[in-house]
This record gives structure tokens, sequence and C-alpha cells, in this order.
């Protein structure tokens, strides 16, 4: 059993009770403990089961890199899955779940994979779902996806608030340790603006817990007063409970500051995410603790020796009676020495070295610890619980020499320095082949703008273990890093530390060295994966020489664990396995975060309304006061139809139609891109923009034109108007304008500089309202004003002039095949013309309608619309739109490219209309199908359908689509098979199913 | 994350100011052209690991287009310049000789 020891504990508060639970159980720890170590003084050593295996597992670790002891925080709303035991604070009314496990952690169904162990070895994936295909969706798929996955995806929607902030710093400093906060007193004192980041609650590392004097001071009283020095500087920022989870480009690094997890009760934001811009960064973070690989060093009470000892000495949790330490280095003898010194029983550490004799090596055996040189562990005995250890040579493979009886075992593999966010923009790291581990190779450093390094490493992140060589690296990182940013540092000596000196570490990747298969399948690597030495071994042996194919061939070093615990043993075994040297073999690519950040930190603000800006018209209130349903268009919100009591939708888009049809309806156009295109050459450049001649247009006149990408497929249509001699006013589609905007300013500042042309997008300048329809000008005159008559405002002409006492410009342009007016007004009048002609149009029964109004009206005269008739791949010519085509002209976009031979080819299916034989409406994107099969087994194709509506005018359904020959195979009838598995049978037409002689609309 | 400098405004605009616009100095071919060439033009790209010359707009502040000369390597920008030339102007390519000595890009040296 784990339990409370009754020394005194470095970060608890003993006088605040806190009650918490796990799994319903009820548990009660103090103030200032972690889940985790509340819940090993409650005696609950295991947490979760592995992902693959469903194995037992207790915690390893003691910070950040923890595997194992992933939990469920909360519920409901707050519900949040994969969270480390490890860096969760304890607050009162937590709650926790284990995970990996049914039905329950002591006792897991899923553990049956653990005892077929030997069938899921690495790429057991790919290897055992080939075959049979068929098995592949009743059998394979149902079993993957009920395993697949860590933890559980929370239902709700997420209740919290989190924020995004925005920070210029001239030296940003990763870490609180000592050497973070060495580094950013040293590069303070410049002046420079310096910003300190501690992902924990607590200033000063590891270093309190591992002891040492520094300038004569214990280090929790040096810490104490440096923070204290640094909170009195104006130019420094600190935050605690704030990781750095990424360094990118030119000095970007984000923070991720936990405001609240550990004060649920507590307002304001959950989380923030930090937005620094850096002209430096100093990566203070630090090094892990690796694991040793040996059979069963997984089973609960197995840990790291320094979490063993942080455990001790930080929150007075003893992990077991009996510790045996297991090591390769001098490090895990202060963890010996710790717990013997609280009274604890430490029966041997077990050091794989030939000889140990460092200082720290010797105060151990002073203290009566019987230390077996040479020596490895040959297998954990134990469960769910370690009961003892069988020990052998370290060079043999395997034979008992003894059984220790014991609870806990304490490892140590060495010391990999943190080199994650070195990496991710792009730093280097070396082989240190004495220290064995990559560091920094400070040559090598990211690059920012200038091309000069931009991350300073410093400390023990930078390789460096003996706590003065720490302080000294630290206060040179920061003044180099202050230099960097342009300040001239002080020059200041570091402070003087002692620690003990320490016998140089001797690399152990498996023990016993000679260890055969059996003992492998249970050597662990990566915890959180059920990785193992066997498993890395394998994939050597199957071909995968690199390191990045081996990890994603094993899982080795994926999910939350990203490299932080498994790396460097995998990438060893790897290298062993291969016979190669490990700097030939490389790490595996550090990708941000360094742990996972929530989804809602990187959201901030931006959910619900506020995602993004909705654009709305003069009359947006108007349609909403209407009961329009909404329709999205880009950042708009058009009305889509109006219903009416007990109407339905498809019932409003007919009554719409008809009544406009038959008298006079109204349409809220203001959506509807509108560029103002002016200057000497505005004509010359309309001629290389649009398909069509628009230089010969007259001032007064409109043309319809189209818009073809320089790959020459057509990507915006629409009504140009020519102004005056110099101006042109080009409507675009809703959701085209901002793009064709963009489009004409890329050509004319890149391509056709010279030319005298200015463009402005002017969309949401003015409001547009269509009046539609056989009673349109009588409707108009009725408002009273300028003239509307045929001959004065005839189709495809503009004017200027008044109505209802409003400033307007009238266009005499249809999409709908009625007699149409488009009246602009500024966009401040909107509203009020709008309330005008409604109220005027009352007489005539006006129909307010929506957008399915307006696609089906214009569907009933064969207009196309870009992105159902066009979709990237469409040229005008596919839509028989030949007459917009100039053959006068020598060039436009999209012209050289519509001259090659796919493009000219007489089988690229054309525009039709289609006429189900019963009158029912064809299924949208429906293909037609012909005779044959292609070569992979499927109908072969012969054209498909692009718009299809019921028709109210003409009560049956109709349809555009493209066909292979169709303008030549009019009267036939094609079959569209359905997906409800019917097949709908349609005879080809003209597209134009309405007043095909333009009579309505030409009055 | 880069942050460019705007020629026009004169701002040091971060990335998501800015909108990348692919390879720069393109020669547009048109009509009577060959397909050779109008295929290298339309998609015919460099790719280098190193110097690369560019087009980006500062969309999100000024809207103009302008060019840029970095690394696509080690991120180091060299300058940035107008977009109305032909081809990088000599305090560009000075300034990478500088830091890249021997650099080519197509057939600019």
């Amino acid at each position: 059993m784990s339990t409370r020891l009754a020394t005194k504990a470095r970060l608890l508060n003993t006088d605040k009770q806190i009650r918490f639970s796990f799994n319903g159980k009820q548990m009660i720890g103090y103030e200032g403990d972690t889940l985790a170590s509340a819940l090993l003084a409650n005696g609950q050593m295991m947490m979760g089961r592995s992902f693959k295996y469903h194995r037992p597992r207790g915690v390893i670790a003691s910070g950040a890199e923890e595997p194992n002891a992933l939990v469920g925080l909360g519920s409901g709303a707050r519900f949040e899955p994969n969270q480390r035991a490890t860096t969760t604070e304890l607050f009162d009314g937590l709650s926790a779940t284990s995970q990996n496990h049914w039905p329950s952690l002591e006792f897991d169904i899923g553990a049956v994979n653990n005892k077929l162990a030997r069938f899921f070895p690495a790429g057991f994936y790919y290897k055992t779902f080939m075959a049979p295909r068929a098995a592949w969706k009743s059998v394979f798929e149902p079993i993957v996806r009920q395993s697949a996955g860590l933890g559980k995806v929370p239902k709700d929607r997420d209740a919290d608030r989190y924020e995004h902030f925005y920070a210029f710093m001239d030296v940003v400093v990763v870490g609180g340790g000592v050497a973070g906060l060495q580094a950013a007193k040293a590069a303070a004192q410049s002046g420079a603006k310096v910003l300190l980041l501690e992902q924990t609650a607590h200033w000063g590392g590891r270093a309190p817990v591992d002891g040492g004097v520094i300038d004569g001071q214990p280090v929790d009283k040096f810490v104490e007063e440096l923070v204290s020095e640094l909170e009195t500087m104006p130019n420094v920022t600190l935050r605690l409970r704030c990781m750095a989870s990424g360094v990118y480009d030119h000095g970007y690094v984000l923070g991720y500051e936990r405001l609240t997890d550990h004060a649920p009760e507590a307002s304001g934001p959950r989380h923030r995410l930090w937005r620094v811009r850096a002209k430096q960064v100093v990566t203070a973070t630090g090094a892990i603790e690796r694991p040793l690989s040996f059979a069963g060093n997984d089973v609960p009470g197995v840990m790291l020796a320094s979490a063993i000892r942080d455990y001790a000495v930080d929150y007075g949790v003893s992990v077991g009676d009996r510790t045996v330490v297991v090591t390769n280095n001098d490090d895990a003898y202060r963890t010996a020495i710790t717990l013997k010194n609280l009274g604890l029983e430490v029966p041997a550490v077990i050091d794989a070295r030939a000889s140990a004799g460092g200082e720290l090596a010797e105060e151990a055996k002073a203290l009566g610890i019987r230390v077996e040189t040479g020596k490895g562990i040959a297998k954990v005995q134990g469960s769910k619980r370690v009961t003892g250890v069988a020990i052998c040579s370290q060079a043999g493979e395997g034979a008992v020499i003894e059984e220790i009886p014991c609870d806990a075992v304490a490892m140590s593999g060495g010391w990999s320095p943190v080199v994650h966010l070195w990496s991710h923009c792009g730093g280097k790291l070396i082989w240190d082949d004495v220290r064995s581990m990559f560091r920094p190779d400070v040559d090598k450093a990211p690059t920012g703008a200038d091309g000069q390094g931009f991350v300073v490493a410093a400390g023990s992140a930078n390789g460096l273990l003996h706590l003065q060589n720490i302080l000294a690296d630290a206060q040179a990182a920061g003044a180099s890093a202050a230099k960097a940013a342009g300040f001239t540092p002080k020059s200041a000596a570091a402070p003087e530390a002692q620690a003990r000196e320490e016998a140089p570490i001797e690399p152990v990747w498996l023990m016993p060295q000679g260890a055969g298969p059996k003992l492998r399948m249970k050597a662990w690597l990566d915890f959180q994966n059920d990785v193992k030495v066997s498993d890395v071994m394998l994939a050597a042996q199957e071909g995968y020489e690199s390191v990045e194919h081996t990890k994603r061939y094993t899982t080795l070093g994926m999910a939350t664990d990203q490299g932080k615990l498994s790396n460097i043993n995998g990438l060893a075994t790897l290298a062993r396995s291969l016979n190669a040297d490990i700097p030939q073999v490389g790490t595996t690519t550090f990708r941000p975060p360094y742990t996972p950040i929530s989804m809602g930190a990187i959201a901030g603000e931006a959910r619900g309304e506020i995602f993004q800006p909705l654009r709305k018209t003069p009359m947006h209130g108007w349609h909403e006061e209407h009961g329009a349903h909404w329709e999205p268009v880009g950042h708009w919100r058009r009305p889509y139809c109006y219903p009416r009591q007990g109407e339905s939708h498809a019932d409003a888009v007919a009554r719409e139609i008809n009544q406009t049809r038959k008298s006079v309806g109204m349409l809220d156009a203001s959506t509807l891109g509108k560029i103002i295109v002016k200057g000497p050459d505005a004509g010359k450049f309309l001629d290389m923009l649009y398909t069509n001649m628009m230089s010969t247009l007259k001032p007064g006149k409109c043309r319809y034109g189209l818009m073809c990408s320089e790959n020459g497929f057509l990507i915006d249509d629409g009504v140009v108007a020519r102004i005056d001699e110099d101006t042109f006013l080009c409507h675009t589609t809703t959701g085209g304008a901002d793009r064709i905007h963009g489009h004409m300013e890329e050509w004319l500042q890149t391509e056709w500089w010279d030319w005298k042309v200015y463009t402005a997008n002017v969309t949401e300048q003015y409001a547009q309202i269509a009046v539609v329809g056989p009673n349109a000008r009588k409707l108009l005159e009725k408002l009273g004003g300028m003239d509307v008559s045929k001959d004065t405002l005839p189709f495809m002409q503009w004017q200027d002039g008044e109505l209802a006492g409003i400033g307007v410009r009238v266009y005499r342009i249809s999409f709908s095949g009625e007699l149409s007016y488009e009246i602009a007004v500024p966009a401040s009048n909107g509203r009020a013309l709008w309330d005008k002609i409604a109220e005027a149009g009352a007489e005539f029964g006006i129909m307010p309608y929506g957008t399915e109004a307006l696609h089906v009206m214009r569907a009933e005269k064969g207009f196309i619309m870009i992105g159902d008739e066009t979709d990237g791949t469409v040229i005008p010519q596919d839509l028989g739109l030949t007459w917009a085509i100039s053959k006068k002209k020598e060039d436009y976009l999209g012209k050289r490219a519509q001259a090659r031979s796919h493009m000219t080819d007489p089988k690229r299916w054309k525009l039709v209309g289609l006429e189900t034989i019963d009158g029912s409406v064809l299924p949208d994107g429906a293909y037609a199908v012909a005779e044959g099969t292609n070569a992979n087994g499927q109908r072969n194709t012969q054209g498909r359908v692009t718009s299809t509506y019921h028709s109210p005018t003409l009560g049956k359904g109709i349809a555009m689509g493209l066909v292979l020959n169709g303008p030549d195979r009019m009267g036939e009838v094609i079959d569209f098979p359905g997906t409800d598995g019917k097949t709908y049978k349609a005879r080809i037409c003209d597209p134009v199913f309405y007043d095909k002689d333009g009579e309505k609309q030409n009055v | 994350m880069l942050i460019l400098h705007c020629p026009y405004c004169g701002v040091d605009a971060e990335e998501t100011e800015l909108h990348a616009g692919g390879e720069a100095h393109l020669k547009r071919f048109g009509p009577g052209s060959s397909d050779a060439d109008f295929e290298s033009y339309l998609f015919g790209r460099e790719n280098p690991k190193g110097v690369h010359f560019e087009r980006w707009r500062h969309v999100n502040g000024c809207g103009k287009w302008f060019h840029a000369a970095r690394c696509t390597a080690t991120l180091e920008v060299f300058g940035t310049y107008s977009a109305q030339v032909l081809e990088p102007p000599q305090d560009i390519r000075d300034a990478i000789t500088a830091k890249r000595p021997g650099w080519s890009w197509r057939d600019i040296q």
C-alpha cells in the first residue's frame, strides 16, 4: 500500500483537507496535493489500464511526462478525458474516473488482450485485418471502433469560457526552475521585457527536492528570494500554471495558461492561450528521467526514482514500505537516501554499473543501504502490485541470483533534456556519448527572420546536470538572449552552488543486456501505447529502419506521450537491433503541443454567435420580423423563404413564385456583389476579365458577362453596367464578391500594373431590391418619380432617378424571366425604400420571396447558377454560353486554356434541360448511367444533374444537367438511378422551360 | 507564423494578415503560345529547399501584393520588394548573395 507519511511535506497545507472522489469512491487529500499524490496517499496505486492490453497501470511519474494515470475529470458539460493525475491540482469536489476498462478498473474484460498479447505484435493492425475482405465491415470494424480511442469524448457543449491573449516580448523564458529563474533575472537586468512561464503551480522545479546549497542557502530559500526579486522588476511578467506548448516560425510562442482548473469556482476564463511574439526564447525546460527496460517494468509500484522522491518530499507520500532502487547513474541514490532518511526500508540499490563510486553512493552505503553493482532486475514479481524483484547479473541473460521482496521499485535510466521546444522550429540535437543523452546542438539553433538563432537552451534542458553548471549556464543563456534581443546585459556572476559530485552514467538499454524473448516481451518502452522492446526489435527485423517508420508501425511515442518517456529507450533499442549508432538512427520529430492543450483554449472567444461575424443587409430586421427561414450564403444570411402559419417551406416557395409570376414579388438582392471598376483603361481591363466584350458597352447599358480563371473554368457571372466612359459597375454572385474583387486586384497589381484602373468593392454600400412580375412597372409608377416606361428604360438598361422621394439607380435586368427592376440605393436608405415598396405593393398583393423562389424561377428560365451548373471543372462552352464568348478578342483570362485539346473535346458533357417522364423531381447530383462498366466494375456514366426543382409554374419536376452529346439528343430518355433504389427516367429537353422567347421580361 | 515586412504600408505583418500567392515572377503565356509554354506557366513551379521568391498579399492590411525572398529551409527572410517588377531587384540579390553565396533560382543567380 502507498500511504501518507507523518513528516512535513514541502507543498502541502495539512490544515486544509480536500474531499474528492475517484470512480465514485470518496477520498480525502490536502491543499497542495495533485490528484496523483492524493490517490497514492489513499492507497490507490492502480490508476488506469493500458490502451492495448488493458494491463493494470499505476502512476509512474510525478509531472507532465506521466503516461498511465490519465483520467476523465468532471461531468456533463465540464467532463474532460485524458487528464494527467500528476498535473491535476486537487480541489474540493473533484471527481475523477479511470479509463480503458470495462466493467471496472479492478476487473476488466479487455484484459484478455493481455493473455493474447503474443497475437498482438507490432503492426498487428496491418497484419490481421487484411483478409478476408468481407470480414472488415461485419467483424473487424465494429471491434476496432469499440476499442479505439483513449478516454471518452465529452457529450455536452463545453460550459467554460476561454480567451486568447497577445503579447510581444524581448525574451520569453520557458520553465520556472532554478535555471529559468536565473536566466530570467540575467535577461531582465538588461532592461529587456521578459515573460517567464512555468507549467506547474510552483517555482523552483526539481532543485528543491534534489537538494544542494546556493549562495550558502538551501535551494528553497534561494528560489523564494529570487522570485520576490523578479516580482519587483517592472519589466518581468511571471506566470505559473502556464505551459509553453510550442515554438513556431519567427519567434512565435504559444502559452497555455490554466487559470481555474485548480479552482473551478473562480470567475473568469478557464484557460488562456498566450500568443506571444518573442525576439528570443530561453528554454529552461529541465530534463525527464528515463525508465529502464526490464521485464515487468510496468507493474503498478514500479516508478521513476525521481517521482518516488517527489511524492515523498513534496507531498509526504510513501509509495511503499520497501523500495528497491534500480539505476545506471548516481541520481537514483538520492531517492534511496531520501527514503531511508524518512524511515522507510530500501532493501537494495541495484546498480547496473560495474562500480558505483560517487559521493551519493558512499552516502547511501554509510546509511547502511545495500548496494549491488553490476546487477539488474531480471523480472518484477506481482501483477496489480509489485511484490518483489528477481535480481540477476546485468551482463547475463537473466538467471535469477536472488529474489528480494518489496512493494515498490524506483528506476532510473538517466536523464533526457526536454528538447521539445528547442526542436519544434528546427533546432538540431547532438548525441552526447558521455552523458548518454540527446542535447541541443548550440550551433544549430532554430533560426528567425534574420537567419540568426532565436532559441537558447539553459540548464538541464541544455544537458547540464550539476547545480553549479546549471546556474552558470542559465546566467549565460539569459544574458545572451538579452543581447541578441538588442540589450546590454549586466556582467554578473552566477550564484555559487554546491551539490554532490556524481560518477558517470553507463547506458543501459535492456536489463539484463542479454535478456531473451520472454523477458523482452514484458519489458515496456512505451507504457501508454503498450510498446515493448520485443515490438521494436520485431519492427527492425521486418525492415523498419527509419525511426519515423518504426514509430508509426509500433505506435511508439504516440498519443499524449510524444516521446517524453519512450523516445530515447525506443530509438536506442532500434539502434541496437539495427546494429547502428544512436545518432545514426536519430529521434522522431518533436511537434507541438508539448502536452495536450484544450480545444477550448484553441477556439478562445470564437464560438457560438461570435465564431465569425454575420453579414446583415439593411433589410435583415424586416426579414426577421416576417418569419424568414434563413439560408447561409457566405457570411450572409438570406431568407430562403417566408413560411406562413401552417405552411411547409415547399408551400411557401410555391406561393412566392406563383404570386410573383402572376402579379409582383420583391427580393432583397443587396448581397449581390457590386464592384466599381474605374479609369481610362477600365474597358480594356474588363475585356481581359470577362469572356465577352465589355469595352464596347455604351454608358447607360447593361451586359451579362462571364468570368473564367486562367485555367479556363467558369468562376463567376453577373451583369455589368457602364456608368460613364471611365466607369463600370460589375455585379458578381453573392458569394463571389470578395473573391472576384481580389482576383481583379491581383491581375491589376501583379500583371497589368501599368494600366490605369482602380477598383472598389461597394457591395455593402448599396442595398438592392428586385421588383419582379407583370405588375412591377405599375408599382414603381405608383411610388412616383422617374419614368420607368419601356421607352425610357428598356430591358438591359439602367438609369439614375428618384422613386418615392428616394434617390435610386434602377437596372432593367431580370433573373426570373419577368418584367423586373433592380433598384439600388445607398445602404442607409435600403430599409426605407423596402418599406415603401412593400406598402405600395399591398394593393397588388406584393410577395416578398426568398432565395429558393429565386433559384426555381431562374431554373425555369434556364439561367445557370455559379456553384450549381459550375463546380470548377466546367467551362462556358459546356453550358451553351458560346454567345457570351467574344470571337473578336485576341485575349481574355481563360482563352488560351480553353483552346487545349481536352477543352475542345466534343465529348465534354453539355448543358441540357431534363424533365422526368412521371413529373417527379430528379435527385440532386444524380448520375445518368450508360451501357457497360468501367475498369473498376462500376456502371459507365453519361451525365449528371446540376440543378433540380419542382416548378410550381409548370406543375412538375424540372432539372438541368450536363449530358454527353446532350444538345444533339433532344427527346431521348435516359436513366438516373437514385440513392433510394428507384431509377428516374428523364427526357432530354431545352433548358429553357418558361417563356422561351423572353416576351415577359422584355416588355 | 512568419512575419513579413510589407513594402507598401511599412507594417511588419503577421502571417494571419497575409495571403500567400505562390511563386513569384511567372511569365504569362496567352493565346498563341505553345502547349509546353502554357503548361509550364500554369502548372510548373519551383519547389526549392533554400532560396525562394514568393508572392504575398497584405490582404488584412493595405491590400497590396508584394514579393518576398526567403529561405524555405531556415525561414530566413532576405527581403521584400515591389510586386511590380519582372525579376528580383539587385539589392535583394545582393542580400541573398551575402548570406547564401552561389545561390541560384530558375536562371537567376
